[in-house]
């Protein structure tokens, strides 16, 4: 019966595990390998050592790309988060209509990325140039996707738009865990408004706030759709993301070894980040 | 005290949120004006972007159809995220129920959950150009094989999920039909699977969403085959035609559609599935 019951578990357990193997481990280790090697995609390659990570360190289109990335991920995290939080504190007040603004607010995260990227695209070239020339203002009349200062907000702005809607989903979620006593409690201690806010609420949520931080910045560090849509890295490779920068010169640009390097290196980054996260987070619920 | 804090309606806070609704109606608003317009119609000046058109005529969309080869796409859509969704929910949650009964007294176990759930690190930058390679020489560059990557790709994540999950139903169940004379997997099948409902809710929204708009998997396994799914549609447009705005419009519109329609019906399955998914 013992026996029989851990065969059962045993046929579950291999074959699903033998195809997760077969399309997650195996890829992952073929990358490792061929980031050692000058290999195009395509015909012979040679073994070059640790000549692809030596480059990727002094190349200065793969440090911009990190850069960009990671000023994107910061930058975008911050908004978000900030904005998500007074919108979630705004929906889960006194309102009318209450699951009619939750619904519609969450819109943005159904919509494919992508064809959002193309909506926003033409809302940057055409409407606010316009805009900027009505208040006539120089940096705005021209479209912010050609300025190469600027270019990385607009992207900012996409990702924001579209993970606010999510973000704002999990605050509400947390603070319907927060009980009314709390806050009545608060009330005669004097608390209110910021002070309440600050004392009260956040330290109560703060597994949510890690939630969506840890969500934040995965999606961020990983962006690639809205670049394929808005700027295909440009303008002067300004808006290159380490996915689209691997996509395009690995998968199109033949540098299939060199960039198997640099996307080892972008795994260790996110696994580094990801464990970063995660013990600190750990620590702060355990201080509550 | 409490009837003061339930009763009142905080009006500033509903007219904010009704200003903040703007910034998502506006670009939705501006697509759909686009999309209805003739180029002809279409003057540098913001009023004339954003007018309405002066006819509301579908040929645009008509023409956006037959140019992105829609209903074709649509249907791969369709099927291959449906396909995904049902092969999640029964291997991944078999995966979670052998994990979930099993981690707290076997090692074995508890390193293949370990190993599959760290799959959820690896960026899929890293996998892309072996999974192409890879699927070119298995013959699985097509659909099967996007589906197939998909169930691989959402494993980490619902397992994780199924198995926590698993935690909350009492062992008590399964000993109780097994006294019966239940084979674990009749057991499984008649009386697990069922309970867990709610996490396949769970699962099919999130997985359904993540897969019906994915864009990198389709393009790097399906790229050359003629074959696209709708977000694919609207790359190889833009590639193509992206000058003609008027038909971009109608093409993202009608990308847009098939999604909000499901939004629209089961938005609070989809609230509550995103957020049992997120804070699990």
């Amino acid at each position: 019966m013992k026996s029989n019951k851990k065969r059962t578990y045993l046929l579950i357990t291999i074959p699903i595990l033998a195809l997760f193997v077969c399309f997650n481990t195996i890829p992952l280790i073929r990358g490792i390998v061929y980031s050692f090697t000058n290999f195009k995609g395509f015909g012979t390659y040679d073994w070059v050592g640790f000549r692809n990570y030596m480059d990727l360190f002094t190349d200065s289109r793969i440090g911009g790309s990190y850069l960009f990335t990671f000023k994107l991920a910061i930058v975008a995290t911050i908004l978000t988060n900030v904005i998500s939080l007074i919108l979630a504190l705004g929906l889960n007040s006194k309102i009318r209509a209450k699951s009619f603004f939750r619904a519609a607010y969450f819109l943005p995260n159904v919509l494919g990325a992508l064809v959002v990227g193309y909506i926003f695209q033409y809302l940057f070239t055409y409407i606010l140039p316009a805009l900027g020339e009505m208040v006539g203002s120089p940096t705005l009349s021209q479209s912010l996707l050609s300025n190469e200062n600027l270019a990385w907000f607009a992207i900012v702005i996409v990702c924001c738009w579209q993970n606010i809607a999510m973000n704002t989903i999990i605050y509400i979620s947390g603070l319907q865990t927060v009980p009314e006593d709390v806050y009545e409690a608060g009330d005669l201690d004097g608390a209110t408004g910021w002070k309440r806010f600050r004392h009260l609420t956040f330290p109560l949520i703060i597994p949510f706030f890690t939630i969506n931080m840890v969500l934040c910045v995965k999606n961020f560090l990983m962006v690639f759709d809205q670049i394929m849509a808005m700027t295909q890295g440009g303008p002067a490779q300004s808006t290159e993301s380490i996915s689209f920068l691997i996509y395009n010169n690995g998968m199109k640009g033949g540098a299939f070894g060199y960039q198997s390097a640099n996307a080892v290196i972008f795994f260790i980054v996110i696994v580094a980040i990801s464990a970063a996260q995660m013990s600190i987070s750990s620590r702060k619920e355990e201080q509550l | 005290m409490k009837a003061r804090i339930g009763q009142k309606t905080n009006w500033p806070v509903v007219i904010l949120l009704i200003l903040g609704l703007s910034t998502i109606i506006f670009p939705l608003y501006m697509a759909i004006v686009i999309a209805f317009k003739q180029p002809s119609e279409m003057t540098n000046s913001i009023s004339g972007i954003l007018s309405l058109p002066s006819s509301w005529s579908l040929s645009n969309f008509a023409e956006a159809m037959e140019v992105t080869d829609f209903w074709h796409s649509l249907g791969n859509s369709i099927m291959i995220t449906v396909v995904t969704v049902v092969l999640s929910i029964l291997i991944h949650s078999l995966m979670g129920y052998a994990i979930g009964r099993n981690r707290a007294h076997s090692k074995f176990y508890k390193f293949v959950y370990l190993f599959i759930v760290s799959g959820m690190f690896v960026p899929f930058a890293i996998l892309m150009m072996p999974l192409a390679k890879q699927t070119a020489e298995l013959g699985l560059a097509n659909w099967a094989g996007v589906i197939i990557l998909y169930v691989v790709f959402y494993m980490p994540m619902n397992v994780l999920l199924y198995s926590g999950y698993l935690v909350n139903i009492p062992i008590a169940l399964e000993e109780a039909a097994e006294v019966d004379g239940a084979t674990t997997w009749g057991t499984y099948w008649k009386i697990i699977f069922p309970i867990m409902k709610p996490m396949h809710a769970t699962v099919a929204i999130i997985t359904a969403l993540a897969v019906w708009n994915d864009v990198m998997t389709p393009l790097i396994i399906m790229a050359g085959t003629g074959q696209n799914t709708l977000p694919l549609a609207q790359l190889n447009f833009q590639t193509q035609f992206g000058t003609n705005y008027n038909l971009a419009f109608a093409s993202y519109l009608l990308a847009l559609i098939p999604i909000l329609i499901f939004y629209v019906i089961c938005q609070k399955q989809i609230l509550n599935g995103v957020v049992n998914g997120a804070v699990k």
